[in-house]
């Protein structure tokens, strides 16, 4: 049985927020009398992750992924609730949990700038206790993984965004980690470079068996990485399970586009009892529940002279985006 | 072996550092010239004939300001300013999170910048010496041991302090403020500006209390062989990296639980 390597029980965290009013007149009291508030950011959530797993974080800006991602490594400290990573409570930042886990955030580096990726790769490779051998054949295996080469020995000022994303990624997994903390790994890189990223990740995870927690706002990464995600509504848990059901749960009904070879015809389509979103001349719309696509589409092609048809799949940028919006998903 | 991996952390994080440094060493031959402050004090005081009413001569005080220069030199700390910035920028976050602490860098940092300022201190002290030829001397082996020691030992001191007002960082978001605080006592107590023995009796036995006068005033004159009680101001020095350290630890632990990662 796969053990659970993340348990979260009732974790919240709140930050004092100073708030000032706008003008003059408000810069002066908040000089004088600062106003501070306290704000929930997380709350009371609750949830499990197995040895392996790859989860996706959802959530619209603000919602609190970032900061939940944070508690997990050690980063920041809950303000109630428990945290057990790999047995470990995160903050105590024991050493032996710090050498089992990385924190990948896509907008920060920790490349020293003017120097070439190489020197860091070796200074945390010496941080993590490796020897000069082990680090070197850990630097050869992951640099082919991330096929990255001649960047090795180039300032990182001088490497593109993608290069240095992977030296990053390098970096950060020199110590072989088998828990990964992804916040937006992929940001600001273009199509391909994301899409190697993604890859290597997979490849990461197959080959290591690590577990990988992950936040992206772009839906390919979670699509083509995650089974899993969790979906965090202002600090709150709003679903957690598979992805596809969500999908499913989300958008029950696809959408057809059914080319007729007359007017008539689809005339004679639109009033048979279908959900109709349009029609333009011999072209009709229609909606079909995901249960009933089989039977439907064979009344159709028997009933009626076909031309052509094509099933369209509701963009899931445009499922999650109902995700992210809403407090509740029960599956 | 627990040395053995401590010294290996070290010795690359100076060996990278080195590097990184060597990438500004205009920068630090800049600061190292921008470090002449006691030499202006020399010509304030030597023209004046101030060293009369102390009791020094000419050549003593123009030693005297000289391993000022050079103590200050190999002691200058920067930490707050850098740790700050990389608070604020949430560079600090990739550091918290590998086993060991971001102190370690930059303390690193300094020694790496003091390696590569070597060069151009020499440089200018021969400088000075052209100037000056009736200043050059040399000390004996054991005084510029215990002179290095001591110069480090004042280091320590100052990087620990700035350490502690770095960790306020984590309540407050400018704790370079309060280190504004402390550089008016530290330029006009620590022996920069004038050595400690001018001041009037009364003070010295209050300045004497504080952690300035180990900062320049007793490693310049160690060095300079101006007299000086040695095995008094090293333990001192050791003292107060004593009363410092578990000061640091302490508001180190307690800063990271209120740490909130901002802007990462």
């Amino acid at each position: 049985m796969v053990q659970n390597i993340i348990e979260v029980r009732n974790l919240s965290k709140s930050f004092d927020i100073s708030s000032k009013e706008p003008g003059l007149k408000g810069t002066i009291k908040h000089f004088f009398r600062r106003q501070t508030k306290s704000l929930k950011v997380i709350k009371d959530i609750s949830f499990e992750i197995k040895e392996g797993e790859i989860v996706g974080f959802l959530g619209a800006n603000g919602a609190g992924k970032t900061t939940i991602l944070k508690m997990l490594c050690g980063l920041i400290y809950p303000s109630e609730g428990s945290i057990l990573v790999s047995g470990y409570l995160p903050f105590k930042r024991k050493e032996n949990f710090l050498k089992n886990i990385t924190l990948i955030m896509g907008q920060k580096q920790q490349l020293i700038w003017d120097l070439p990726p190489i020197e860091s790769f070796y200074l945390n490779a010496s941080i993590y206790d490796l020897n000069k051998f082990e680090a070197k054949r850990r630097i050869k295996k992951l640099s082919e993984m991330l096929e990255i080469d001649e960047e090795l020995f180039i300032p990182v000022r001088k490497l593109s965004l993608g290069q240095r994303m992977k030296s990053e990624l390098l970096a950060a997994l020199i110590h072989e980690p088998n828990i990964l903390f992804l916040d937006e790994p992929t940001l600001g890189l273009d199509i391909n470079a994301q899409r190697n990223l993604r890859k290597f990740l997979q490849k990461y995870n197959k080959e290591t068996n690590a577990t990988i927690c992950l936040t992206s706002h772009y839906m390919k990464d979670i699509t083509s990485l995650c089974k899993r995600v969790i979906c965090v509504h202002e600090g709150a848990l709003s679903y957690d399970g598979k992805l596809d059901l969500l999908l499913k749960k989300l958008s029950p009904v696809k959408e057809i586009l059914i080319v007729c070879r007359s007017e008539e015809d689809a005339i004679k389509l639109e009033n048979s009892g279908f959900t109709v979103k349009n029609k333009i001349k011999n072209e009709i719309t229609i909606k079909i529940e995901n249960n009933s696509i089989t039977s439907s589409l064979k009344t159709i092609l028997n009933n009626f002279d076909i031309e052509d048809l094509f099933i369209n799949e509701p963009p899931i940028d445009e499922i999650i985006g109902r995700v992210l919006i809403k407090k509740d998903y029960d599956i | 072996m627990i040395s053995k991996l401590i010294n290996r952390k070290i010795f690359t994080l100076l060996k990278v550092q080195y590097s990184n440094m060597l990438e500004y060493r205009v920068e630090i031959a800049l600061w190292a010239i921008s470090g002449i402050i006691p030499f202006f004090m020399l010509n304030i005081w030597t023209n004046n004939n101030l060293n009369e009413s102390i009791n020094i001569s000419d050549v003593m005080l123009s030693r005297y300001f000289l391993c000022a220069f050079f103590v200050r030199q190999f002691s200058v700390v920067w930490v707050v300013f850098s740790f700050e910035e990389d608070s604020l920028m949430g560079k600090v976050s990739p550091y918290l999170i590998q086993p060991l602490n971001p102190f370690f860098r930059y303390f690193a940092q300094h020694l790496a910048e003091q390696i590569t300022r070597f060069p151009f201190a020499l440089l200018i002290a021969f400088f000075f010496f052209i100037f000056n030829p009736e200043s050059i001397w040399i000390p004996n082996l054991g005084i510029l041991f215990l002179s290095i020691v001591s110069t480090f030992l004042s280091f320590l001191i100052q990087f620990l302090i700035q350490s502690i007002i770095a960790c306020l960082c984590f309540w407050t978001e400018k704790a370079s403020s309060v280190e504004r605080l402390l550089f008016i006592p530290t330029l006009f107590l620590s022996g920069l500006l004038a050595p400690v023995v001018s001041f009037p009796t009364y003070v010295k036995s209050w300045i004497y209390l504080t952690p300035f006068p180990y900062l320049i005033d007793f490693p310049a004159n160690l060095l300079s062989g101006n007299e000086t009680n040695i095995s008094g101001g090293l333990s001192m020095q050791i003292l107060w990296i004593f009363l410092l350290f578990p000061l640091f630890k302490k508001i180190w632990s307690e800063g990271t639980k209120k740490y909130t990662a901002m802007g990462s």
